[in-house]
């Protein structure tokens, strides 16, 4: 009987082999599990892939030289950038300026041409109109004519990188690089190298409230693991009041409470403590005490969780082996807190890179993040390159963080509670 | 395997050396509590409330000597482990002292006590390997590296698990665990230990298993031991001496057999083993026996065991073992005719419910060698038992 069971194929009770019912069986399962998460998956992509893909995407395409001036750069493939392009390049761009100016796309090419050269975009408008009023060649000397920038070799450099649809232009600038006249890489001058700048002011930024919510939460957290049931729900309300009410709220009551002539400063010279109000706010203090606040549950949840599971005896262990107080809390109690910690500090960390509503409420000019310049360059600028570039660059970074966290750290270790 | 060679258990149930000079003497397995004057833990008037309402423990005087393994016995919620966390230092008595070799520890913190603790759920440290758990209590006192790793070995040889040393609590299994936090609590050689359920988690087998490897190691060290726990089958296994704890007092303190044979109330007589409870009055003393009436039964000669006075109401303890079915008639001053109501077969013994007295939750234990083929459900017979076998308790 046993040899024949293992070597005759199973069959269950209406003869289907035993393998295809299990596999029939799982199938419809795993259907079901997948219907039940299709909502949600298709949210994601929607929301979350295709915009973060886009905007990788834009960070490194820009075809608005190649769409705009097509007969320009396709004439320019065969130019070899020493002197200036000869006859049939100048033709070719009065053709597309004339062209731009009827189709009004003019402003556009200027702009666009203005991110690598500031100053041209007037050029480019004006020479548009002109050439539209050019009737036959040698266009050359005409060109050079209505505005001396045709003249120059980096301009001809840049209507040849446009050539291409896809630009490391905005990735370079957002890490103080440019192109040069012969479209090598260089560093950017003074005035446009404010990104690593940024991006530093970024990481300390976050670093500081990181770590300022970890030295007040951990306490707190300890306290409300510790304290009695009753005291500790009543403290753990008063944390998520502050929790859950808006950012926007809570940062303008810290306006309301630090401006020169705010709560504080208002107290403070009544009792003559201060002579003139101290600065406050719209300043790195301000934005770290701020931020501080936001973040504070953040740290302090996944610890104190974490702090909760702790059992009591362990401590109790220890003191009974011989330890102080201290070597207990130290030696027993703290280790066992580090998923807690890291989970806590990953959270905030990952969250202040991003923070923008903070900084541009109670920060100053210097205080401004990475997101802050992606906002201004989305909503005012309208320069969505260097938008993408930015934000790609700080997704990037943030997710070379989180493995090398990992990494260090093990994620399996973390827990949020 | 010997911890503490200097220490040795004190031979034939002697008492502790008090200044070098044996204080009492008596024979092995006698009462320990004749040497009480000089116990080496003395609760002394303790009572410890939580809330300022409740008195959780009641008005406590015991004393431990040394090299004793005491159990706390009692149902939960009766006071044990407060007990213990007094003594161990983490709960602090309401009222009353505690000495511990004859100094008052009041005031004293946990870790200056130098008491070894076994925990329930054993509170190994999960972040350290079995090692370093064992190590720490080392580490705290300073002790030399070879010195550690030399007394490790020893802790970890005496309750087999040298080959575990390198793994972290949780890969361990709960047999395993637990014999890690008794090596922890007892690596840097306390006189004295204590155990809160230790056992409690892990399956039949295994606890029985650590039984008696906990009473060798106790044998062994000549430590004493504070031991709690629920299960009345381990307190009788282990314990030289079982205190018997319900609602914050000590009901009986005495050695295992005496408990079993001569409960002093019915709790007692309830908690500890199997017992036939039959209320009813005093009738008649006549000196060591009495004669209780149990309505509805008849009359019954008992001992009297704490009843004072005729008339009062009394609970008659009677073991399910010592009653004997069809005496032979005159053999027995107790017989009365029952009919069986159920019967359960065990293996090695058989459980007869009865109907007797117009009561059915009569119960008769009946060994598998005595032929119990024709105990049958309702077949009628008697039962007898002897006047001794039978204890007049006060009434509770
Ligand atoms: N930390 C505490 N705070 C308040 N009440 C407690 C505390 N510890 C124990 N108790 C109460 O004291 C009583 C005795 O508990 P305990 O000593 O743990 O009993 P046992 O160990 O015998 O089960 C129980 O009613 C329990 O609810
Ligand atoms: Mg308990």
């Amino acid at each position: 009987m046993a040899t024949m069971a293992t070597t005759a194929v199973q069959t269950s009770s209406v003869g289907v082999p035993l393998r295809i019912t299990l596999q029939r069986v799982e199938r419809r399962r795993k259907l079901r599990a997948f219907g039940l998460v299709l909502p949600l998956l298709l949210f994601i992509v929607i929301a979350f892939v295709m915009p973060i893909g886009r905007m990788m995407f834009d960070a490194v395409h820009d075809d608005t030289l190649l769409v705009l001036m097509p007969k320009t750069t396709a004439a320019l493939s065969v130019w070899d950038g020493k002197d200036l392009p000869d006859e049939s390049a100048y033709a070719a761009l009065a053709g597309d300026l004339k062209e731009a100016w009827s189709q009004k796309t003019a402003g556009r090419i200027g702009e666009r041409m203005n991110y690598e050269l500031s100053g041209v975009a007037s050029e480019v408008k004006s020479s548009a109109r002109k050439a539209s009023m050019l009737s036959a060649g040698p266009y050359k000397a005409a060109m050079i004519d209505i505005s001396s920038i045709w003249g120059q070799r980096e301009v001809w450099s840049l209507l040849k990188r446009g050539r291409s649809a896809y630009t490391a232009f905005y990735l370079l600038r957002s890490a103080d690089f440019q192109y040069g006249p012969e479209s090598q890489i260089v560093a950017s001058p003074p005035e446009n190298a404010i990104f690593r700048d940024i991006f530093l002011r970024t990481l300390g930024i976050s670093i500081g409230v990181t770590a300022a919510t970890l030295l007040l939460g951990f306490p707190l957290a300890y306290l409300l693991a510790t304290l009695p049931a009753r005291t500790s729900n009543l403290l753990m309300m008063a944390i998520l009041t502050s929790f859950f009410t808006s950012v926007l709220v809570r940062t303008t009551a810290w306006v309301v409470l630090l401006q020169d002539h705010g709560l504080i400063n208002e107290t403070l010279m009544a009792l003559h403590i201060l002579s003139q109000p101290a600065e406050l706010i719209f300043n790195r203090f301000g934005t770290v005490l701020a931020m501080t606040h936001i973040q504070l549950p953040f740290t302090l949840l996944p610890i104190y969780s974490v702090m909760k599971s702790i059992s009591p005896s362990h401590v109790r262990a220890a003191r009974s082996l011989g330890a102080g107080p201290f070597y207990a809390f130290w030696k027993v109690y703290f280790p066992q807190t580090l998923p807690g910690i890291a989970a806590g500090c990953l959270l905030t960390f990952i969250l202040c890179l991003g923070y923008y509503i903070t900084p541009a409420l109670v920060g100053g000019p210097g205080d401004m993040m990475v997101s802050n310049f992606v906002a201004t360059y989305t909503n005012e600028q309208l320069n969505w390159g260097m938008a993408s570039a930015l934000g790609a660059i700080l997704l990037t970074a943030t997710l070379l963080l989180y493995f090398v966290f990992n990494k260090l750290v093990g994620l399996d270790q973390i827990r949020m509670g | 395997m010997d911890l503490r060679p200097g220490l040795k258990k004190p031979q034939g149930g002697d008492c502790p050396l008090v200044g070098g000079v044996p204080v009492a003497t008596h024979a092995p397995g006698s009462l320990k509590q004749t040497c009480v004057n000089d116990a080496f833990v003395k609760f002394s008037g303790i009572q410890k409330t939580y809330d300022g309402e409740t008195l959780v423990v009641k008005n406590l005087n015991l004393d431990i000597a040394q090299g004793e393994f005491l159990t706390m016995l009692g149902p939960s919620g009766s006071g044990k482990t407060t007990t213990l966390m007094m003594l161990a230092g983490f709960e602090v008595p309401t009222q009353g002292s505690i000495l511990l070799g004859g100094r008052s520890i009041g005031g004293m913190p946990p870790h200056k006590r130098d008491i070894g603790m076994v925990f329930q759920n054993y509170a190994l440290f999960p972040h350290m390997t079995v090692e370093e758990n064992l190590a720490f209590p080392l580490k705290v006192r300073k002790l030399g590296k070879p010195e550690i790793e030399v007394r490790v070995k020893r802790a970890l040889d005496m309750v087999r698990l040298g080959v575990q040393s390198k793994r972290r609590p949780g890969q361990l299994s709960g047999g395993q665990q637990q014999r890690v936090a008794l090596a922890r609590a007892l690596v840097f050689e306390p006189n004295l230990v204590l155990m809160d359920e230790p056992l409690g988690a892990l399956d039949k087998q295994l606890r029985e298993e650590m039984q008696l490897e906990i009473k060798h190691i106790h044998d062994n060290l000549g430590i004493t031991v504070v031991y709690v726990t629920h299960d009345q089958g381990e307190a009788l296994t282990m314990s030289d001496r079982i205190a018997v704890f319900n609602d914050g007092v000590i009901q009986q303190l005495a050695t295992p057999a005496e408990l079993y044979e001569r409960p002093q109330n019915p709790f007692v007589a309830q908690f500890i083993g199997e017992n036939n409870r039959l209320n009813g009055k005093v009738i008649a003393l006549n000196g060591t026996t009495c004669t209780v009436e149990i309505p509805g039964a008849g009359n019954v000669q008992a001992l009297a065991v704490n009843v004072e006075m005729v008339g009062r109401p009394t609970v008659l303890s009677l073991r399910p073992e010592r009653v004997k079915l069809n005496p032979t008639p005159g053999s027995l001053p107790n017989v009365f005719s029952a009919r069986v109501a159920e019967v359960i077969y065990l293996g090695d013994h058989v459980r007869v419910r009865m109907s007797v007295g117009g009561r059915d939750d009569f119960v008769v234990k009946l060994s598998n060698s005595e032929g119990v083929a024709h105990v049958e459900p309702g077949a009628a017979m008697t039962v007898g038992w002897r006047a001794e076998d039978c204890r007049a308790l006060a009434a509770s």
